[in-house]
């Protein structure tokens, strides 16, 4: 499982970064380039979906969805070393 | 953001004796709302209607000088406006649409069968082009929008309506239908945001000249489901929304009284709202929850309006 790429095809679904993915940093700020409230809810979603994991509530805030490298970060912490 | 607190803020409430009469039994027992039947849907009496109409009053002197555009929509707004507005996304629990019966002359006997009957009746029935207005700012977004690119100073509106949220409680500052006075600015992010800041100066002052214990307090909107809880924690943190809370039904858990929000973008984008050089417009409002606010001064200066303080009825009716 690679989990950057996975994330980068999930934001890539997502109508902010339609098209801009492979031109996203692992460090860019997602909110900056575009990513609103609503928009990182449907993203958490979607990697809840992808990775089969729930985020937890001290995880659901602006920090986790900061990033490519914040959200990698949150997801690694959620699945399990073996699925990882 | 520092809660403010004002001098009686540590007063307590007269808290109801166990098993004695409810703050909302001793509204009905004393007029001044009027069952219907159904949880948080209730009549005004005359003096109920007195001191809402009053503070309205109160409201658009504290504001009068800033020139707002008056606009007054009744409490129904467009369905595919509100479903433009992202309503949905956030609270699909609190919504209420206007249904209507859609069937023919047979349908008909059959509604009426089934009234009869005691069985449902409403499966003819369809949902109509018109929603319950969730908030009174609501039906203005589009207005605005179809101006065009808004002048250099940005524009302010002053809005009440009847607003409707689907959440029945036997608190009485839970009501269902109930009136809520807006005042909404348009502009740039610095605009909109010195805005905000001067009506929690006034928003205070106005509370405290009517005798309220109050504290300001950042909040978040109820928005539904797991989904929300982010939506909610995002709001905290970013402090979109103040409440000024009073207590009414309890210290522990005060009411909103006055709300003070900051949309960002999200409503200037949403309905393509721009400023004068063409960037997406930032809006914010702050809303007096009128009920609520009436509730309040009954809580802490007593069911009898004459004999609330001498200060409390000047500001209202002096």
């Amino acid at each position: 499982m690679n989990i950057a790429q996975d994330i980068r095809e999930i934001l890539g679904s997502n109508e902010a970064f339609a098209g801009k993915v492979d031109q996203l940093s692992d460090d860019d700020s997602l909110f900056d380039m575009g990513l609103d409230s609503f928009g990182s809810v449907q993203l958490m979603l979607a990697l809840e979906e992808r990775f089969n994991v729930e985020f937890p509530d001290e995880l659901l805030n602006r920090k986790s969805f900061a990033s490519i490298r914040a959200i990698r970060d949150a997801v690694s912490t959620l699945v399990r070393p073996e699925a990882a | 953001m520092d809660s403010i607190s004002s001098p009686q803020a540590e007063m307590l409430l007269d808290e109801e004796p166990q098993g004695g009469p409810t703050f909302l039994d001793r509204l009905f027992d004393h007029g001044l709302l009027i069952r219907t039947g159904v949880d948080g849907l209730y009549g005004r009496s005359g003096a109920f209607e007195s001191v809402v109409e009053a503070l309205d009053r109160l409201i658009s002197r504290l504001g009068a000088a800033d020139g707002a555009e008056v606009m007054r929509f009744p409490p129904g707004m467009s369905r595919p406006a509100f479903e433009r507005s992202g309503y949905l996304k956030g609270f699909p629990n609190l919504a209420g649409t206007i249904h209507s019966f859609c069937g023919d002359g047979a349908g008909h006997a059959e509604i009426l069968a089934c009234v009869e009957e005691g069985r449902d009746w409403t499966d003819q029935q369809e949902a109509t082009d018109v929603v319950l207005t969730p908030a009174a700012c609501y039906p203005l977004y589009p207005v605005a929008a179809a101006r065009g690119a808004l002048p250099a100073e940005g524009r302010l509106f002053d809005l009440q309506s009847y607003c409707f949220r689907r959440e029945p409680s036997l608190e009485p500052t839970r009501m269902q239908l109930f009136r809520m006075r807006e005042y909404v600015r348009m502009g740039s992010p610095e605009q909109v945001l010195a805005f905000r800041e001067s009506w929690l100066e006034r928003g205070t002052a106005m509370m405290r000249d009517l005798g309220l214990p109050l504290a300001i307090d950042v909040a978040n909107d109820p928005f539904f489901g797991r989904a929300g809880r982010m939506l909610a924690n995002n709001q905290r943190a970013q402090g979109l929304k103040f409440e000024l809370n009073v207590p009414v039904n309890s210290v522990e858990k005060p009411t909103a009284c006055l709300s003070f929000n900051y949309h960002q973008d999200h409503f200037g984008s949403t309905w393509e709202l721009r400023q004068a050089d063409g960037s997406v417009a930032h809006t914010a409002c702050v809303g007096f929850g009128l009920e609520r606010i009436t509730l309040a001064l009954l809580k802490h200066h007593g069911l009898d309006l004459a004999a609330w303080p001498e200060a409390v009825r000047d500001a209202l009716w002096g």
